[in-house]
């Protein structure tokens, strides 16, 4: 029984929930039915389209998506259902009862054509002038369809401004479909609900509150909504031409950094299956399109491990020693700017419970353009900073004012996995023949709790390995470092580990159960929030959240398409690399004891280390003016 | 001039403007057990009044045999079809048949909760209608065991639309008593057994639930002599253009088109709509069917055209409606009926062939397969069904010779 | 908006959200009595609505747009709605629709200086047999002709 007191989704766009046999011959759970002229048993409830998924019958989606729950109002999923005088569409009908199904009669194949050219009409550009030319969902179906004309016009005029005020995300409604997945996924997937259908009948479309601008709005940038759109009406605000110009500017010095998650996906934009990294093939196609040095983001993702940690135990200290009641715990991570948007946004009253590091891409921004730039003896003035992130969100983070502690914009341009991929085929370099290369000096190895950064639980686990060490001088007690615990696509994740024969200056941590938090997912960081609102966070030392469903890995400016499947394997693939490194905790990261040795001399959270890697959060609100 | 509630006017049917005491259904109903009356029901041979045609007694049964704490009764007073007006005149002048049937319903399925949706439209009634519901209360019709029948529990309450014609279509209509857009659900799950909140509901028009007292209290086998032996008993006809005598008239299924425009007295009758916009449009040479769910099939609404008027246009102003009141939520639905619309218009400017009219009528017929509700499914009726039948006069003739080319 | 007309109106929103309920089945309601009272939504109302019914502003804007009767632009104080479905449209609509505009010196959509009128279609009002008709505020008028019509809305206030 659906209970709806509590439920804010409307049930046209809930998951079919099936209360009862209806049909007594469903039998032990399952139902026979006949799929055109296949005798099939399934169990009860299942869809019609797993039901044909299951035995290899294609049926066309659109409007379906597999993180999402079930909308049927795109319509080109329907079949004919023997009886039933209507089409129904295959993703929501449950079978209940050993229905006879038909995929591809004549009125279905019709129907499909027709909506597949109704779309097509008023359906703005052409193309041959889309970015999405040849990953495009409705592009696929009209080319499955065999559509060669416009059955019903074709509109040649755009209807909607597109909108590129966002420094992340651009909307073109012009090419919008009406599939609402963005909706599904603003709204019910990450709970940020900036999305929505607006107005009725022919003037239907998707908008913001009053259709403001992007900018305008309480959206966290995450990019969620450009992975499940199945057009180019959602894209990510791309600086590729900028970087160009850069490169082609031989007084420019161009440094980029590559994050673990693009390296982890970048294959599947080269016709790859999921799951393979492709790190040192990356570095070299990067030196060839010209880059003058390539570095691993990693190694910011260990001085992070470092500053966050001693700022967790920092803070730990003063809560126990000193008894300072207004220390705020647990800490919360701050290394992805769509979870940072999201609390300024909605939870602004608890800011301070968020580490003051900055993210990596920011801290390197940093480092680069100050200790690189001296060590090097090139003018900070000219080096440019790229960073391939997987993420749409960090394109606003780089353009924060407030980032720029180096005296200059410390990260120039965030780059997505999608873009990268697009830069290296126009410099014609098909990337899996590339042969491997290193990462440049002075950053050079990072470490593998760097590299896990990637994965939901990454920078718990990071960090684990670290601070547990520092307060025990024993490595994590975990068999080959694995933190379990850590790990896994479980939306929010409680468990702890207990510190036990503590080295002298962390006594006052003895037999303390380090109580931690992971989730993912906007609408889960949302459930961690409102629990630390009624209080029940109290004894949780540290919470560690990604605004995207399974981390980095499932950012906004990953490969499209995205699924739980795709990301698992992503996942895998980080940690299958992540295991073959010689170095795997922060602390032992060699870059790292030589940065604190020689440059920010006073340690972990001193003084240059908070002008350079540490920032101030806004608060935001919710109230849009 | 205003329109308020009217009591003096004195109408006279066979079932549903036949006589009835307030109560009287009620007092059966509670003599009778639960079974009985779907029993009952179910020999009445009721179908939906709406104008889907679904058995009211399997509706009901399927409610009744539904595990939930909660069910409820939802009276759909969102008529919103263009030329129908019945339940305006059930609701203003016999709202106790459509109180008593909700709480004959209430009492059959296990139901304590009764909503009206009334249309935003009919604002006007709300005072009459709460005065009623009130008096009611007073005389235990609602509320806390009714007439003293122990454990009978029922109350109903009124909600208003807010100009949303879809709303009219069930699923739609408790998105919006959910405070939602009024977008249609898919189905299954059917509101029987998943409805408002997620609880079993029984949507019911409201010349449906006003014709429960009478079967109730007369019984299903009065009930059912009238009418076809697939229609069973009377229906209310809103009646209106072309005629001397609009209004609202009771009379069997199965009465000729013929035999009804000679009651309401239309003359130089060219074309009759049946069942509204999203109904069919008949010519003359129709005139010999039925209105009854087997043959002419209708909620209602019957509109009469005279020769004068330009068929083309009175479709114009359909498409146009049709366009508006879309919700807009699936494909052939929202994008459809603007490409039937846009045909209209090239036919009206004379720009068409009749590839692309052919073209036009294949698609209006994926719209009435694949749309998503009922809306979607009907709205191409007009189309096909004008163009088919009046293809003499839009696309042979000089349309100028038409004396009135106003719609 | 002045603080005081704001905090005003919230005032009066908590109260509704009181007296229907937070719960989102009370929303259209919500909106409904708003709609009266102010004759239209602001941005503020619908904000200060999904802040106390916990949901996301855009999520009441969407619900405003779907529904002819609500609207988040002010709307004059009196609001006449001209039925142009067939039956109407059949009976004279036309006839009545030059002369209120001709009469206001305003447009259909449009609402006329001194805020009195504003000036809408809509679709099928349920009066097909005593069309034209029309709707002011929730009160019917039928049997409408052009003078009549005309009447009728230099009465209202």
């Amino acid at each position: 029984m659906l209970k709806r007191e509590n439920i804010r989704i409307p049930v046209s766009q809930q998951a079919l929930i099936v209360e009862k046999p209806i049909d007594t011959t469903s039998i032990g759970g399952t139902v026979t039915i006949q799929i055109n002229e296949k005798k099939v048993s399934v169990p009860f409830g299942t869809t019609i389209l797993d039901a044909c998924k299951e035995n290899q019958i294609h049926i066309p989606t659109l409007c379906h998506h597999p993180d999402l729950c079930i909308a049927g109002v795109c319509r080109i999923c329907v079949v004919e259902v023997e009886g039933l005088r209507t089409l129904q569409t295959s993703c929501s009908f449950p079978v209940t009862s050993p229905i006879k199904i038909h995929t591809s009669t004549e009125k279905v194949r019709k129907a499909r054509r027709h909506i597949i050219d109704l779309l097509l009409s008023e359906h703005y550009g052409e193309c041959y002038s889309c970015f999405r030319n040849g990953n495009c969902e409705l592009q696929s179906l009209a080319k499955e369809y065999g559509v060669d004309g416009y059955s019903f016009g074709h509109i040649l005029e755009p209807k909607y401004k597109v909108d590129k005020s966002s420094a992340a995300v651009i909307r073109d409604m012009n090419k919008c479909i009406l599939c609402k997945r963005c909706v599904r996924t603003c709204i019910d997937l990450q709970e940020v609900g900036v999305l929505e259908a607006i107005n009725r009948g022919h003037e239907t479309h998707v908008g913001t509150f009053l259709d403001k601008p992007l900018a305008d709005v309480i959206c966290i940038n995450c990019g969620q909504c450009i992975n499940r759109c199945p057009t180019a009406a959602l894209r990510a605000n791309d600086p590729s031409d900028e970087i160009w110009n850069a490169i082609d500017d031989p007084k420019k010095h161009v440094v980029i950094q590559t994050a673990p998650s693009p390296r982890a996906a970048i294959g599947e934009e080269f016709g790859i299956e999921p799951g393979h990294s492709f790190t040192g093939e990356l570095n070299t196609a990067l030196r060839r399109i010209g880059f003058d040095k390539v570095f691993d983001t990693n190694f910011t993702a260990d001085l992070t491990i470092m500053e966050e940690g001693t700022e967790l135990l920092r803070r730990l200290k003063k809560a126990v020693v000193e008894k300072d009641s207004s220390v705020k715990l647990p800490q919360f991570t701050s290394c992805s700017p769509g979870w940072i948007k999201f609390i300024e946004h909605f939870y602004p009253e608890y800011l301070d419970y968020l580490s003051s590091a900055k993210s990596p891409q920011q801290m390197f921004g940093a480092v680069i353009k100050t200790f690189y730039a001296k060590e090097s003896k090139i003018d900070p003035a000219d080096i440019i900073t790229v960073a391939l992130m997987p993420c749409a969100a960090k394109k606003f983070e780089c353009n924060r004012p407030e980032m720029n502690a180096s005296g200059f914009k410390d990260v120039d341009y965030g780059l997505t996995t999608r873009e990268m991929a697009k830069m290296i085929r126009e410099a014609g370099i098909h990337l899996p023949e590339m042969p491997k290369s290193n990462f440049d000096e002075p950053f050079g190895n990072a470490s593998g709790a760097g590299l896990i950064f990637g994965a939901t639980g990454g920078v718990m686990e990071a960090a684990l390995r670290t601070v547990y060490e520092l307060v025990t001088s024993r490595e994590v007690p975990f068999e080959n470092l694995r933190i379990e615990l850590c790990r896994g696509f479980e939306g929010i994740k409680q468990a702890s580990i207990k510190l036990e024969n503590c080295v002298e200056s962390y006594n006052f941590l003895e037999g303390v159960e380090l109580k931690f938090i992971v989730a993912h997912g906007t609408a889960n960081a949302k459930k961690v929030m409102e629990m630390l609102q009624r209080g029940e966070l109290s004894d949780v030392h540290f919470v560690e959240i990604m605004a995207c469903p399974g981390g980095c890995l499932g950012g906004g400016g990953q490969p499209i398409p995205t699924s739980e499947e795709i990301r698992r394997k992503r996942a895998q693939a980080i940690y299958e690399e992540e295991e073959g490194l010689p170095v795997r905790k922060s602390h032992e990261n060699v870059h790292i004891k030589y940065i604190y040795e020689n440059f920010l001399t006073d340690g972990p959270c001193g003084e240059l280390s908070h002008k350079l890697l540490h920032t101030h959060y806004t608060k935001r609100g919710k109230y849009i003016s | 001039m205003e329109t308020t509630l009217k009591t003096s006017k004195k109408r006279t049917g066979p079932v549903l403007f036949s006589n009835y005491q307030q109560a009287d259904g009620i007092k059966k109903a509670i003599e009778l057990s639960r079974e009985n009356i779907l029993l009952e029901l179910k020999n009445s041979g009721l179908k939906g009044r709406g104008g889907a045609g679904f058995s009211t007694a399997t509706k009901w049964m399927l409610s009744a045999a539904a595990n939930a704490e909660k069910k409820f009764i939802v009276c759909n007073a969102d008529e919103g079809e263009p030329g129908t007006f019945k339940d305006r005149v059930l609701l203003l002048e016999y709202p106790e048949l459509v109180f008593d049937g909700m709480v004959i319903a209430g009492f059959t399925i296990g139901a304590k909760t009764g909503i009206v949706y009334l249309r935003g439209e009919y604002e006007y009634m709300l005072p009459s209608l709460e005065g009623f519901l009130n008096n009611m209360k007073e005389e235990n019709l609602l509320g806390k065991n009714i007439l003293k029948k122990e454990g009978f529990d029922f109350d109903i309450y009124i909600r208003l639309g807010s100009g949303a014609y879809v709303c009219g279509e069930e699923t739609a209509l408790i998105e919006s008593l959910e405070g939602y857009r009024g977008e249609p659900r898919n189905r299954p799950p059917f509101p029987v057994n998943t409805g408002y909140l997620g609880y079993p509901t029984v949507v019911n028009n409201v010349e449906t639930l006003a014709s429960i007292p009478h079967i109730i209290y007369k019984g299903g086998e009065w009930f059912k002599k009238n009418g076809t032996d697939k229609s069973k008993g009377s229906k209310l006809f809103s009646v209106s253009g072309d005629c001397r005598k609009p209004g609202v008239y009771e009379l069997q299924w199965g009465t000729k088109i013929n035999e009804l425009l000679e009651i309401v007295e239309a003359k130089n009758c060219k074309a009759v709509q049946v069942g509204g916009a999203s109904g069919v449009c008949l010519p003359k040479s129709q005139f010999n069917r039925s209105l009854a769910y087997e043959d002419a099939a209708t909620g209602g609404s019957i509109i009469i055209f005279d020769e004068s008027r330009n068929m083309l246009k009175i479709l114009k102003n359909f498409m146009e409606f049709f366009v508006e009141e879309s919700c807009g939520q699936c494909t052939p639905c929202r994008v459809g009926n603007t490409k039937l619309l846009e045909g209209v218009e090239n036919i009206e400017k004379g720009e068409y062939t009749f590839s692309y009219i052919n073209k036009l009528k294949e698609l209006g017929k994926t719209m009435q397969a694949a749309s998503k509700c009922g809306l979607g499914q009907s709205s191409p009726n007009s189309f096909i069904s004008i163009l088919d039948n009046f293809k003499e006069e839009i696309f042979y003739s000089n349309r100028k010779g038409i004396k009135n080319v106003k719609a | 908006m002045l603080v005081v007309e704001k905090n005003n109106l919230s005032y009066e929103i908590e109260r509704m959200v009181k007296e229907y309920g937070s719960d989102r089945q009370s929303l259209l309601q919500i909106l409904q009595a708003i709609q009266k009272k102010y004759k239209h939504i602001s941005d503020f109302a619908q904000q200060e609505i999904a802040r106390l019914m916990n949901i996301h502003p855009v999520e009441v804007y969407s619900v405003i747009s779907f529904y002819s009767f609500l609207s988040t632009e002010p709307k004059g104080r009196n609001i006449v709605r001209l039925c142009k479905t067939i039956a109407c449209d059949m009976a004279g609509k036309d006839a009545v629709e030059t002369a209120v505009k001709r009469e206001l010196g305003i447009s259909f959509g449009e609402t006329t200086n001194d805020q009195r009128i504003s000036l809408e279609y809509t679709n099928c009002l349920g009066m097909c047999d005593e069309g034209p008709a029309m709707l002011i505020n929730e009160k019917v008028y039928t049997h409408l002709d052009p003078e009549m019509a005309v009447n009728i809305l230099n009465e209202i206030k």
